[in-house]
């Protein structure tokens, strides 16, 4: 070879690969391209992503509404619609200027969500949104079912899910599991329907109005508890603190003392429910 | 023509004679998990010899300069990106089929058979070769996978693809669904009678026995 050569890109694969400069050099190079290829790829799929997403949630909520039973004929009686309502979660009563279109805009919004103190924070979440798409049933002016998004922490990770409840607002109806990454085969199995069907019946407060709702650890015992998933218990509490923060003061509790009161009016006088 | 001969045999040994699945026994983690159904164990399949070959050919065209200390780190990052652009390749077009792999397309990873033929063939061969043995080798999992699914969806439900074949039972034809087979140990079962198959056309790939049986103690009189 005459004299050394100037390109640096041949003098590097020039180098013996035990050298530290190129093993250095080639570590970086690799996870470089390997980086661009893992980030490319999920931001291009991304929006195709989100709206199978949104897909299934709509199909999870269309089979949560009819394995209810008595659903359909009331769905039937309704006009076979469900309403869709944006919650101000302060006041429990409909948003005046949010509607479902606008929701998202809303949320993006930084002033829109509540932080929520260490007292309050059951559900591990950290902030809260303001406001919150629910969906109504109606029966000659009465509200028969009411579905409500709630979210919390579980073992892997969020946990997403819509829990139905009966007219009373006090005996869940169903539930239906719509994003999880609980471990396969373990916590995972909240989303078997064979798990969500210990929920219809279980009631969320006693007379006294204090919320006794529960995961129970291993097979539930009584009306207040669905069976525990055996392996999951960490998952079991989360969905456990999940449904008490969001059926407590400061999730839907206004809401729905303002349904169970049968009235429009505004709401703003709480009811005690007790310790969460 | 030696060179595509030579090819030829590179493709075809691992599809009967040199399986990874069934010789090697690499792989079946996954080929035990996701085998339930055949559309599932088509995806698995498609996916792991898509990585197989793109990871085989990417490792063989670097190959002469991947420094010795840290090959295996280079090898799985490769391998690792690969899957997660396919996972989500199937969570974008495929949502159905994702969720029921859940976790074993991630775990392609950490597949022995990946990084098998990365590490002994792909490291020490052009990149055409390479890619080659990479595809075979996939199309030989893949193999096993379909029969194993196949077999598996027939029996435990009488559906192939989801469409019924066999009538059942409960409908007025003659079918009772195995559910056991839709259990993970009937794969297991499944898995060892085609090794059994495949060793009783291949002789060879008989292994010999570790042990000798210890000798008959004669009662002593």
């Amino acid at each position: 070879m005459a004299g050394r050569d100037w390109n640096p890109w041949r003098r590097l694969l020039a180098l013996p690969n035990e050298s530290r400069t190129k093993t250095v050099i080639v570590a970086f190079l690799v996870s470089a391209v390997c980086a661009a290829l893992v980030s490319g790829a999920t931001v291009v799929l991304r929006p195709i992503q989100t709206a199978n997403r949104a897909a299934e949630e709509q199909a999870r909520i269309a089979a949560l509404v009819q394995g209810i039973p008595g659903m359909t004929t009331l769905l039937e009686q309704s006009g076979g619609a469900l309403s869709t309502v944006v919650i101000d979660l302060t006041t429990g009563r409909a948003a005046a200027e949010v509607t479902p279109a606008t929701l998202e805009a809303t949320l993006n919004d930084a002033t829109h969500w509540t932080v929520l103190d260490a007292a309050q924070d059951v559900a591990g979440l950290g902030q809260r949104p303001d406001f919150a798409q629910v969906f109504l049933l109606r029966d000659n002016d009465t509200v028969s079912l009411v579905l409500l998004p709630i979210s919390g922490q579980g073992y892997g990770g969020r946990i997403d899910a819509i829990l139905a409840l009966r007219g009373d607002m006090n005996t869940i109806a169903g539930i239906a599991v719509t994003r999880h990454s609980e471990t396969p085969g373990l916590g995972g199995r909240i989303q078997e329907t064979s798990w969500q069907g210990d929920f219809p019946g279980t009631e969320l407060r006693d007379e006294n109005g204090e919320m006794r709702f529960a995961v129970a650890r291993g097979p539930a015992a009584t009306a207040y508890e669905v069976d525990g998933i055996t392996g999951a218990t960490r998952t079991g509490r989360g969905v456990t603190q999940m449904v008490r923060f969001w059926l407590g003061p400061d999730g839907y509790g206004p809401l729905l003392d303002a349904i169970q009161r049968g009235s429009s009016e505004p709401c703003r006088k709480r009811r005690p429910i007790g310790p969460h | 023509m030696p060179q595509a001969q030579t090819y030829w045999t590179t493709l075809t040994a691992p599809l009967i004679r040199q399986n990874p699945v069934t010789l090697q026994i690499l792989g079946i983690c996954s080929a035990l998990a996701v085998t339930t159904s055949l559309a599932t164990a088509l995806t698995m399949s498609v996916s792991l010899t898509a990585v197989l070959t793109l990871a085989a050919g990417l490792v063989s065209m670097i190959r002469r300069h991947i420094p010795d200390a840290i090959r295996l780190i280079v090898q799985i990052v490769i391998v690792a990106s690969l899957v997660i652009v396919i996972d989500q390749i199937l969570q974008a077009y495929f949502a159905e089929i994702s969720r029921a792999l859940s976790v074993y397309v991630g775990l392609i990873t950490t597949n022995c058979l990946v990084l098998g033929r990365t590490e002994t063939y792909a490291r020490h061969h052009p990149p055409l070769p390479a890619m080659v043995d990479a595809f075979g080798n996939g199309l030989g999992y893949s193999l096993i996978l379909i029969v194993i699914g196949g077999l598996r969806e027939l029996f435990g439900k009488g559906q192939l693809f989801g469409a019924q074949v066999l009538p059942l039972a409960e409908t007025g034809g003659w079918f009772t669904p195995l559910s056991l087979m839709l259990l993970a140990p009937s794969a297991f079962f499944l898995l060892g009678l085609l090794v059994w198959a495949v060793r009783g056309l291949h002789p060879e790939q008989v292994e010999q026995p570790e042990h000798t049986p210890p000798l008959q103690k004669v009662p002593a009189e």
